[in-house]
C-alpha cells in the first residue's frame, strides 16, 4: 500500500459534508429512541457463537468471531425483561465488498416487546420521517435525480405480489429454479422504493432463519424489508420465540453452510436458553452507512465513511 | 480456472469457447440472500455485450490470450495482413476485428497483435500515429479565428479536423485512441 499523500487529505477532505450529515443522522437517530423511552445498550463485538447463517460468513477474532449483528445478544436482553432497546453498532461480513458493501459497517437495530413485524414496519417509518424532518426534510427527498415522497403511507406489496408485477416468472417458480435472489436483484430491487419508500414483507419461510411464521401459512415469514430508491435499507421481522425449532434452524443452516466449506460455529446455547423465555417482539436492523448514502445522495458506500479497508 | 472472488472488471474469461473481458462488475447481495457477482461481459471477437450475475460457486476458464509485435504489410480485399517481426509468419484480420484501427495503418508500422488461441483477433496500436496530410483546402489568409478547424484527409483516407493552419503535405500527430488530432510535426 502507498504511504501518505496529499491525496488522502484530500480525499478525506470532500467528504466533509457527507460526514457531517452522518453524523448528524446518528444524533437524530439517537434522539428519537431516547424520546420514545427505548433503553440504548452497548453488547459485545467479540462473541464466541454467532448465528449461522446460510450466506452471512463471520470475521474470525482470536478463537472467537466478531459479530455479524447484535441480534443474539439483544434477545437475551429481551428475554431478561428489557422490553424497548436499541443499539448503533459496528458489524463485520467477510467477503462482503461491493459499492453497496464494506465488511465493517454501521447498524441500527432495535427491538420492542409485543410488537409483531407489521407494527414494527409502521414505527419504523415513523422514526424515518421524525429523523429527515429533523433533519430538514419536509415532503421528499432527492436521491439519483430521483424524488422520493416521504409523506405517509408507504408503499407495502408482498414478495408475491412484487414477482408477478415486476419480474418474469413468479415467486414460486424462482423458488422452484433456485433463482429467487438472481431476479430480486434483477428484477424486483430496482422496482422498489421508487416513488416512496416501499416496505416488502411475507419473504418464503426458508429465507429467514430467525423469523416467526406467519399464522395460517407455514410457506411464509413475518419478515419485512424496507427499500428506497432500490437501495436496501433494512431487515425486519417478528422474532421466532421457539427455541426448539430456532435449535432445527440453525443446525439446518449448519448443515447447508457445511456443504460449502464454510466454517461451522458452536451454537450459540446460552441465547437458545434464552429464547424459552422471550416474549413476542419485532426487531429490526437498518443500515446506517446506506441511509446517510440516500442523505448525502450518492450510490457509493465509500463516500460516506472516512476509511474503506482499501484507504487504511 | 477463475472462482467468484477472481472477478473484477477487465478480466478475460472463456464462455462458450470466445473470449470475453469484463467491462462492468459489481458485488451485490440481496437481503439475508447470496452474493453475487453482477457482470457485463463483451464478446473479444464479436464486440457484443450482454450481463450476466455470477454466483460465489461459480467457476471460469482463462482466455487464452497474448499480445504479440507484428508490422503491418498491406490490406488485400477486407483482409488486413500482418508480419511476425520474429518469424515472419502472416496473419490477417478482418476490416471488423480491425476496427477503427484501420485509420491509421501505414505500411510497416508495428501494432500489438491480440491472439486468442493463436488466432489473431484484435489489434491494438501505438497510442501516437505520424501521418501526412494529403488533402486540404489552403489556409485563407485572414482567417485568424482561434479554435476554428477544418477536414483535411490523411494518407490513411482518414478525414480528420485540425486547425485551420495545417497545409498539404505536413506531418500531423494523432491520438489513435480518440482519432483526434494532437500537434504538427516538422520533417
Amino acid at each position: 500500500m502507498s504511504s501518505s499523500h496529499p491525496n488522502d487529505n484530500f480525499n478525506l477532505a470532500r467528504k466533509a459534508q457527507a460526514l457531517s450529515l452522518r453524523a448528524k443522522l446518528i444524533q437524530n437517530i439517537r434522539l428519537f429512541f431516547i424520546r420514545h423511552n427505548f433503553l440504548e445498550v452497548e453488547t459485545p463485538l467479540r462473541i464466541p457463537a454467532p448465528a449461522p447463517e446460510e450466506h452471512i460468513e463471520a470475521i474470525t477474532s482470536g478463537d472467537w468471531f466478531l459479530q455479524t449483528s447484535p441480534e443474539l445478544c439483544m434477545k437475551r436482553l429481551l428475554a431478561a425483561g428489557y422490553s424497548r432497546i436499541f443499539q448503533i453498532s459496528k458489524c463485520f461480513r467477510a467477503e462482503e465488498r461491493g459499492s453497496r458493501h464494506l465488511p465493517e459497517f454501521t447498524m441500527l437495530e432495535w427491538y420492542v416487546a409485543q410488537f409483531d413485524y407489521s407494527q414494527l414496519m409502521d414505527q419504523c417509518e415513523t422514526m424515518l420521517i421524525a429523523v429527515l424532518n429533523n433533519m430538514g426534510y419536509d415532503q421528499d427527498i432527492l436521491w439519483q435525480s430521483r424524488k422520493i415522497s416521504l409523506t405517509s403511507p408507504w408503499e407495502k406489496i408482498t414478495v408475491v405480489d412484487a414477482f408477478s408485477q415486476y419480474a418474469p416468472i413468479s415467486l414460486q417458480e424462482a423458488l422452484h429454479q433456485d433463482k429467487f435472489d438472481e431476479i430480486m436483484v434483477e428484477y424486483i430491487e430496482p422496482r422498489l422504493g421508487i416513488d416512496r419508500p416501499t416496505f416488502i414483507y411475507d419473504y418464503p419461510a426458508k429465507m429467514a432463519a430467525l423469523a416467526k411464521i406467519k399464522k395460517g401459512d407455514p410457506n411464509v415469514a413475518e419478515r419485512f424489508e424496507l427499500y428506497i430508491g432500490g437501495l436496501e435499507l433494512a431487515n425486519g421481522f417478528s422474532e421466532l420465540t421457539e427455541a426448539r425449532e430456532q435449535r432445527q434452524r440453525f443446525e439446518e443452516a449448519s448443515e447447508a453452510r457445511a456443504a460449502k466449506y464454510w466454517a461451522r460455529y458452536p451454537l450459540p446455547e446460552k441465547f437458545l436458553t434464552a429464547l424459552e423465555h422471550l416474549p413476542p417482539c419485532a426487531g429490526i436492523a437498518l443500515g446506517i452507512d446506506r441511509l446517510a448514502m440516500i442523505l448525502a445522495n450518492t450510490d457509493k458506500i465509500d463516500d460516506v465513511v472516512a476509511f474503506t479497508p482499501e484507504t487504511l | 480456472m477463475y472462482t467468484a472472488s477472481d472477478l473484477k472488471k477487465g478480466l478475460r474469461m472463456k464462455i462458450d469457447n470466445e473470449p470475453y473481458i469484463i467491462t462492468e462488475f459489481n458485488f451485490v447481495k440481496p437481503g439475508k440472500g447470496q452474493a453475487l457477482y453482477r457482470s457485463k461481459l463483451k464478446n473479444m471477437v464479436t464486440g457484443s455485450q450482454f450481463e450476466r450475475t455470477f454466483r460465489s460457486v461459480d467457476t471460469f476458464e482463462p482466455a487464452d490470450l497474448r499480445e504479440k509485435k507484428m508490422q503491418y504489410l498491406y490490406k488485400e480485399g477486407d483482409k488486413y495482413c500482418f508480419m511476425d517481426s520474429e518469424n515472419y509468419e502472416q496473419v490477417y484480420l478482418t476490416e471488423v476485428q480491425v476496427g477503427d484501427s484501420k485509420n491509421f495503418l501505414i505500411d510497416n508500422i508495428e501494432a500489438e497483435i491480440l491472439l486468442f488461441e493463436d488466432k489473431p483477433i484484435g489489434i491494438s496500436l501505438p497510442n501516437f500515429v505520424d501521418l501526412i496530410v494529403t488533402e486540404a483546402e489552403p489556409w485563407a489568409k485572414g482567417d485568424t479565428v482561434s479554435g476554428a478547424t477544418k477536414p483535411v484527409k490523411v494518407q490513411t483516407g482518414y478525414t480528420i479536423f485540425v486547425p485551420t493552419f495545417v497545409t498539404e503535405g505536413e506531418k500531423i500527430r494523432i491520438d489513435t485512441r480518440t482519432g483526434e488530432y494532437l500537434t504538427r510535426v516538422k520533417g
